[in-house]
């Protein structure tokens, strides 16, 4: 068993298949909801277990669909974050490929809750094989009468369809996301309006992670007492997070929120690889600042994250080694934003290529003192002067390096080069 | 950073959707309630049936889903997975983001440039690969990875990317 919940079954051999699924009581949750429990009632239940937006931003699931206005004469959609696009999260992925029929129940159940008959799984584009894989169960799950104008024979009509994004990290940003579904480019919107009022073609819609829509089902069919015997009061039940970098055991683990970090990269990773050390962890994807070592002990969940100025975020834990240049990986991170600024704000779009700028400027020798003020200039002036959390997702890592690893800004200036760089060395290694 | 693509304006000959894959575009379309919606579902059968998106794809996908061509122009070249010239029989896309380059990225990439004697964007004369570097491709933990045109190859390294080089034909 690699995790308590969501995880519990997970490497069930042909979990993927509709019988299994049922065996191992799968729309179980659905059977006992229909016909049975109000909407309201099922608001009720996702609030009071306490659940949170798993894709990143730990929004209370409940609460956002209490904010589907109820008189709206407007059709209302139900969309599924799958675009897991933010470096170091891979949990998503390995979700929808083994257990897609839990998706297809927690979008059913989330559609019946905020009265909404149509859905839709926005994946990104290099998950054409998952696509695949959740189009195979949507049949059969049409063909078992699951989906389609009469749920399990009530009266509830859903229907069920994917779509393939092409490749922007912003499509995870979730007024982006719905710009692309439909059909222009992914960029942002200014909100208010909120999705939930103004979404999918101008309708209520409400979009949730691939996680979070997973972890319904049996909140719904168990209670939220049953969820809450995980995590503590404001961080409730249990979170997928994926671990990267240079460990023994790098994947993905479902733990308890409020788990230490000493126990998920120690313990259950096997931690660092021989003659590596830990420098340090950005906890929750690559757009929330990093931490050091010396706070390994930090218990995985939102309030203590925020207590260290780091966010839980999706739950990709990047573990970075001793011989790794902090600089140059955060040089990394920066030209990624850089490269997905979607364009349509200038202090994101300008200030992310400025930033990777003076980053070359620093790691080629040529970089003066003044360089380390000006990224903190800039990364000052992107944070919340932007559409979307783009911007925001670019400035805060470089604050939270400068933060706890301004010396190694200060020795790439003062020596020309890292003080540490396994990267540039590995590389000129290569042979001609 | 790259510069803003230009529309060709050039006159080309008209395409069809082959009669076969008719049926799919039309049970495409009708999955939204707004047509526009379709416009990247169609896009991709495009390219599937192609392999990249020629100013007369471009101009098919428009008149199917009926937007102007520059909206659709301006739609694909937004995103980095549709090609706006040929590829190579193999795509090879390189993850060159932070998790992946903490696990040999860079070197990787370096030893695929030496061996096909191709750079970043480039194609081998024989129209055999095309060799990208590409952002983060949700493989974190399984890095360092490379996707063969949608196919994932994970925890790669020198001697076995040499071997998938060898079955790629």
């Amino acid at each position: 068993m690699r995790g308590p919940f969501l995880f519990k079954d997970i490497d069930t051999p042909g979990l993927k298949g509709i019988s299994r699924y049922r065996e191992l009581g799968g729309y179980e949750a659905l059977a006992q909801t229909m016909g049975k429990s109000s909407p309201e009632d099922c608001i009720e239940v996702v609030k009071a277990s306490g659940l949170r937006g798993r894709g990143g931003a730990g929004f209370p699931t409940g609460l956002k669909w209490s904010f589907v206005p109820k008189a709206s004469p407007k059709p209302r959609y139900i969309v599924c974050n799958a675009d897991e696009s933010e470096p170091g999260t891979f949990k998503d992925r390995e979700l929808m490929e083994k257990n897609p029929h839990l998706l297809i129940e927690g979008m059913i159940l989330a559609g019946y809750a905020i009265g909404s008959h149509l859905g839709y799984i926005y994946l990104r584009g290099e998950f054409e094989y998952i696509q695949r894989i959740l189009d195979q169960a949507i049949h059969e799950a049409r063909e078992a009468g699951v989906l389609g104008a009469r749920v399990l024979g009530t009266d509830f009509a859903f229907e069920l369809h994917t779509h393939l994004g092409a490749g922007a990290y912003i499509c995870g940003e979730e007024t982006a996301l719905l710009s692309s579904l439909e059909g222009h480019r992914g960029q942002p919107r200014l909100k208010p309006p909120f999705p939930a009022v103004e979404g999918l073609y101008a309708c209520p819609t409400v979009v949730n992670n691939v996680e979070t829509l997973m972890c319904v089902p049996d909140i719904l069919k168990h209670g939220a007492a049953w969820h809450r015997q995980w995590g503590n009061e404001r961080s409730a039940g249990t979170k997928v997070f994926s671990v990267s970098g240079p460990v023994k055991r790098p994947g993905n683990y479902e733990v308890p929120l409020g788990t230490s970090m000493k126990v998920l990269i120690e313990d259950l990773c096997g931690g660092m690889r021989d003659g590596m050390k830990l420098k340090a962890i950005i906890p929750g994807g690559s757009s929330v600042p990093l931490l050091p070592a010396s706070d390994l002990d930090t218990p995985l969940d939102y309030e203590s994250m925020n207590a260290k100025g780091t966010f839980l975020g999706s739950g990709g834990v990047i573990v970075i080694d001793d011989q790794t240049c902090i600089v140059d990986a955060l040089y990394n991170v920066t030209r990624f934003y850089t490269h997905e600024s979607c364009g349509k704000c200038t202090p994101c779009r300008e200030g992310t290529f400025w930033l990777s700028e003076i980053f070359e400027r620093l790691l080629s020798g040529r970089g003066r003192m003044e360089d380390i003020d000006l990224l903190a200039d800039i990364a000052d002036n992107i944070l919340g002067k932007s559409f979307c959390a783009l911007g925001d997702a670019a400035a805060m890592p470089i604050q939270g390096a400068l933060k706890h690893f301004r010396h190694e800004f200060e020795h790439v200036v003062t020596h020309q080069s890292s003080l540490v760089n396994r990267r540039k060395a590995e590389i000129a290694g290569v042979r001609a | 950073m790259s510069h803003a693509p230009v529309m060709p304006t050039e006159a080309t000959p008209p395409l069809e959707w082959p009669a076969a894959l008719v049926p799919e575009v039309e049970a495409t379309i009708a999955r939204y309630p707004v047509m526009r919606s379709a416009v990247l579902p169609v896009l991709w059968l495009a390219q599937r049936q192609w392999g990249w998106l020629s100013p007369s794809a471009l101009r098919l996908v428009a008149s199917t889903v009926q937007l102007p061509e520059p909206e659709v122009f301006g739609i694909a070249t937004f995103y980095t997975m549709f090609n706006m010239k040929p590829v190579g029989r193999h795509h090879l896309q390189v993850c060159m983001t932070l998790s992946c380059s903490l696990m040999g990225a860079d070197r990787l990439f370096k030893h695929l440039e030496r061996k096909l004697g191709i750079g970043h964007g480039e194609t081998t004369p024989d129209g055999r690969f095309t060799l990208r570097k590409v952002e983060c491709l949700a493989a974190c933990g399984y890095a360092p990875c490379l996707q063969v045109g949608f196919d994932y190859h994970e925890n790669l390294d020198e001697t076995k990317v040499d071997a998938l080089l060898e079955k790629l034909t």
